[in-house]
């Protein structure tokens, strides 16, 4: 199989890598670039584990092949710093096992800077993309709701 | 009792590693030498192998070995009737045929697509009541010949894998002394658990033997005794870690894909191997939720008082024994729900069928009996015209009242149900009624269940705890429990923390948990966690507060009698001022001169759960668990009379807790369970065709629930200690799934007017209920 030596802007890094035509970018970053904060929950776009942000908005990293990453800023959730979402991840238990979480915090990231006055049908018809096993999703809806919120005071 | 830490919402002590994507899942690990093991399944249901043709396979650039299932010892854990591999013929859909390990996933993918398998089509047994009819065909040809525990009671000859009596009175005396009996039958099909994190095995053996094993598991202690078992290891040269799970739900406490990644790994010179389950392998090949197929009938007086029930349970086991005749048997201990039963006859049959065969599934065995009791609970009240409530607490489960196995309750081992119902009728405002009209086409409906639930474990399950010091004076906390979401580390830390009263930032948990130097925690399932941790670490506790009293009244010339601990500190009771600090005596105490005393403080602590037995195989008699949880529940739905679609508005749960230790984790247990439970109830199970293939293999088709499509949920607790446990708790991870099957079933059957029987509850079901088409 054809290999690629590409560059990938990731988390504000140029990161050289050399792919298949077949790897997806999921895999690429995980299995290549050690960010494992991604997970393959079910590599065919069913269940958001694996999101990440491309251009700054919420991309399944299974759906999309490496190659066509190139010129493209990338963030995962290594890229996030203690941000609104993240916080109100743990102080409002929005989590349990933490498999989905990668995902759902990516997405929510990308919710607040593309949308950040989301009213209850914007935010469920980004966040039913993803699924959580452990919590009953109120919590995660506490969650996003709150960050929004923090998000536009900080703003004003 | 005036608690400092426990009861408070303490932040997860991994909570910053879950947020920040640096959680490691046992998928995560890497390593440039780690080989891919990829699995080729059978693609039906039964069928005999003819040949296998690997020929093609191994000629692929990177394939380094591929193997086949004849001379591989047969497992399984109450009953050895499992290859790992199949040989012969595969029972099941998906079941593993041919592992191979290859450089990279992609290299082992192309291999196992040029593997040529020959199948003979075998009459398929697609459930538990064609397996239990005199001519079914046969998933196991030689039952009699498997090796077993001794309470396992298989049936030659037949597709019974495990038999259960329960007999309890004279049945038929009380069901001839009711003035009304309700009698019906209930299916539903094996359906999924599909934690978020798919299970993953990595095995390697090093130069020296020692079996190296990493896995997503509920169980690695487990893991060691059966690899050990099975293939004739020396049990302390395996280790197996388990680092943090994503998401378990009883579905990681069977044994399989270790197996697989340690056959690849002994295939290979040792070297590591991974056996990653992606999701349609993790749903059909890797074990699943049971089905059932159930029969119960209810005998009462003109009060509603129950009299008699007489129960048929046939659990839909699928191809292997595994984890079922446990499943079987818990089924049966519980088998009337939480109510006052003089008269039961129960047969809990584990019934062999052509499915994936299945393991715990939060609640163990009691959602799905739970939905049977209390469908016919709803009946009887039906035919008795009594508030379906009121004849709930008028049959509640008391203490002086025993179970179905004749254990007799008391005020320690069983909550307060009925507490439970009152709450619950004022928090789903039962007096408003339970149908409220909205227009011509919607209508509002509450419906109720009940649920109570022991753990059936091993009696002699053991549950251990070290806790050592660092040189601050911190505290150190190792326990077998392996943190699957629940947070049981965390409140093991507030356990401590109130113990030793001192603050919870300075005890540190050990996420990992690694079988060498982490004291044994059985298995980390059926919510007996903080139970048996727990007691454990007060066990630990005590002794680390005994030895830094002991060094402290030497050098407070103090008897130990009047030192008080807290703070990090040891003190004098009536003059707090004269102490010593942890730091000062945790690692010995040094006197200006250099000479030292004491020394370094290690603590040990061990639960053993007491007066557990086996049953008596004729009448069922014994005492299966420590305590029963019991709670109420109700679900309102919204319900469209036009195309019998449906929305959740609520869901209530109310459960004895005994207490609570962290208020946010446990209404995040609770909560969740009833997300579950309702998903379970309203649209989850496996689909097949008549080949007995799973036609929904995939979460666009296995669909559960999803952001926003979840209801309110109401949850209240009742408080009665169980005096054997940690500060009163009782358990709680399941509790909150059990009843939500049975409620909602009871809300759509009154919501619709019809009977409904089946799972999940899908407006299609309604529909075909409807026309007679079930």
């Amino acid at each position: 199989m054809k290999l690629h030596t590409i560059n990938l802007n990731i988390n504000d890094q140029v990161r050289t890598v050399t792919v298949r035509t077949g790897d997806t970018l999921l895999y690429t970053i995980r299995e290549k670039l050690g960010l494992t904060g991604a997970k393959p929950g079910c590599l065919n776009g069913d269940c958001g584990a694996c999101t990440i942000n491309v251009d700054g908005w919420p991309m399944k990293s299974c759906l999309m092949m490496a190659v066509e990453g190139q010129g493209k800023q990338i963030k995962t959730i290594e890229g996030l710093g203690n941000t609104l979402i993240q916080q109100a991840f743990v102080e409002h238990f929005a989590f349990q096992c933490g498999y989905c979480t990668p995902g759902f915090i990516m997405n929510c990231h990308s919710l607040i800077l593309k949308k950040p006055d989301a009213d209850d049908s914007t935010i469920k018809e980004w966040l039913e993309s993803n699924i959580c096993r452990c919590t009953s999703y109120i919590e995660i809806e506490t969650a996003v709701k709150s960050a929004l919120e923090k998000n536009k005071h900080h703003s004003n | 009792m005036n608690m400092e830490v426990i009861g408070k919402s303490v932040i997860r002590k991994e909570a910053q590693e879950k947020v920040t994507g640096r959680a490691l899942y046992t998928h995560d690990y890497h390593s440039t030498r780690k080989l891919s093991g990829r699995v080729v399944l059978s693609p039906y249901a039964h069928a005999r192998i003819t040949s296998i043709d690997t020929s093609n396979a191994r000629k692929v650039t990177g394939v380094r070995a591929i193997l086949t299932g004849e001379n591989i010892a047969l497992t399984g854990e109450s009953m050895r009737d499992r290859p790992p591999l199949a040989t012969d013929k595969v029972r099941y859909h998906g079941e593993a045929v041919v592992l191979v390990v290859a450089d990279t996933p992609a290299q082992g993918d192309l291999a196992a697509s040029l593997i040529n398998i020959q199948y003979e089509l075998l009459p398929v047994v697609h459930t538990p009541t064609q397996a239990f009819q005199n001519n079914a065909p046969l998933v196991h040809e030689r039952l009699g010949e498997y090796k077993k525990e001794k309470d396992v009671y298989p049936v030659p000859g037949t597709n019974i894998a495990h038999h259960v009596k329960i007999r309890k009175g004279n049945v038929e005396k009380g069901l001839a002394e009711s003035s009304v009996t309700v009698e019906a039958e209930y299916s539903f099909s094996p359906s999924d658990h599909a934690a978020m994190e798919t299970r993953s095995s990595i095995a390697e053996i090093r130069p020296d033997g020692t079996i190296k094993i990493m896995t997503s598991s509920q169980a690695p202690f487990m893991v060691k005794q059966l690899i050990a078992s099975y293939f004739n290891e020396d049990l302390g040269k395996i280790v197996v870690d388990t680092p943090l799970v994503g998401g378990a739900y009883g579905g990681k406490a069977a044994v399989q894909l270790e197996l697989l990644a340690y056959l690849g790994s002994k295939a290979v010179g040792g070297l590591p191997v991974e056996i990653f389950n992606e999701r349609e392998q993790d749903i059909i090949m890797s074990p699943c939720h049971i089905g059932l197929d159930a029969k119960v009938k209810i005998g009462a007086d003109p009060n509603g008082i129950i009299k008699a029930m007489k129960i048929q349970f046939l659990w839909d086991g699928g191809a292997y024994s595994d984890k079922l005749i446990d499943l079987t048997r818990a089924g049966a201990v519980d088998c009337t729900g939480p109510y006052k039963v003089e008269n039961v006859w129960c047969d809990s049959y584990g019934m062999y069928t052509n499915h994936t065969y299945a393991t715990p599934f939060r609640g163990f065995s009691h959602s799905e009996l739970s939905f049977a009791i209390e469908r016919t609970v709803d009946l009887l009240a039906k035919k008795l015209q009594i508030d379906p409530l009121e004849l709930r607490y008028r049959n509640a489960i008391k203490p002086g009242h025993t179970t179905p196995t004749r254990v007799l309750l008391n005020q320690s081992n069983v909550g307060n149900l009925q507490e439970c119902i009152e709450k619950l009728r004022k928090l789903i405002r039962w007096e408003e009624g339970q149908v409220k009209e909205i227009n011509e086409r919607l209508v509002r409906v509450k419906g109720i269940s009940c649920s109570w639930k022991t753990s059936t474990i091993d009696p002699n399950a053991p549950s251990g705890v070290i806790l050592t010091f660092n040189r601050d004076g911190s505290i150190n906390l190792m326990s077998g429990v392996v943190e699957i979401g629940t947070g049981t580390k965390t409140v093991l830390a507030q356990i401590l923390a109130e113990k030793m009263k001192m603050n919870v930032e300075k005890i540190h948990v050990r996420m990992k948990v690694d079988t060498q130097t982490t004291p044994e925690h059985w298995k980390t399932v059926a919510s007996r966690g903080i139970y048996m941790a727990g007691r454990a670490l007060l066990e630990a506790a005590d002794d680390v507060i005994a030895q830094l009293k002991n060094i402290a009244s030497i050098v407070l010339r103090a008897p130990t009698e009047d030192l008080e601990v807290a703070n990090s500190r040891v003190f004098i009771k009536d003059n707090p001022r004269i102490g010593v600090d942890f730091k000062e005596i945790c690692y010995g105490y040094q006197y200006p001169n250099g000479n030292s005393i004491g020394g370094q403080i290690i603590g040990r602590g061990n639960f053993i759960l007491r007066h557990l037995t086996y049953l008596d195989p004729e009448t069922g008699e014994g005492n299966p668990g420590p305590e029963w949880t019991v709670a109420a529940y109700g679900v309102e739905v919204e319900f469209d009379r036009r195309d019998l679609t449906y929305r959740l508005i609520r869901a209530a749960s109310v459960i004895d807790i005994g207490i609570v230790l962290n208020e946010k984790a446990a209404l995040g247990q609770v909560m969740g369970a009833m997300s579950m439970g309702l998903s379970f109830a309203g649209r989850e199970t496996f689909y097949y065709d008549e080949l007995g293939q799973v036609l929904n293999p995939q979460l666009r088709t296995y669909r559960p629930l999803r952001y926003g499509e979840n209801p309110e949920y109401l949850v209240d607790f009742v408080y009665t200690p169980d005096l054997q446990a940690a500060y009163g708790a009782r358990g709680v991870g399941e509790h909150g799934l059990l009843g939500m099957p049975g409620a909602l079933g009871n809300a759509l059957s009154l919501a619709a007017n019809v009977s409904l029987h089946h799972l999940p509850l899908t407006p299609e079901l309604i529909w075909k209920t409807k026309a007679g088409k079930v």
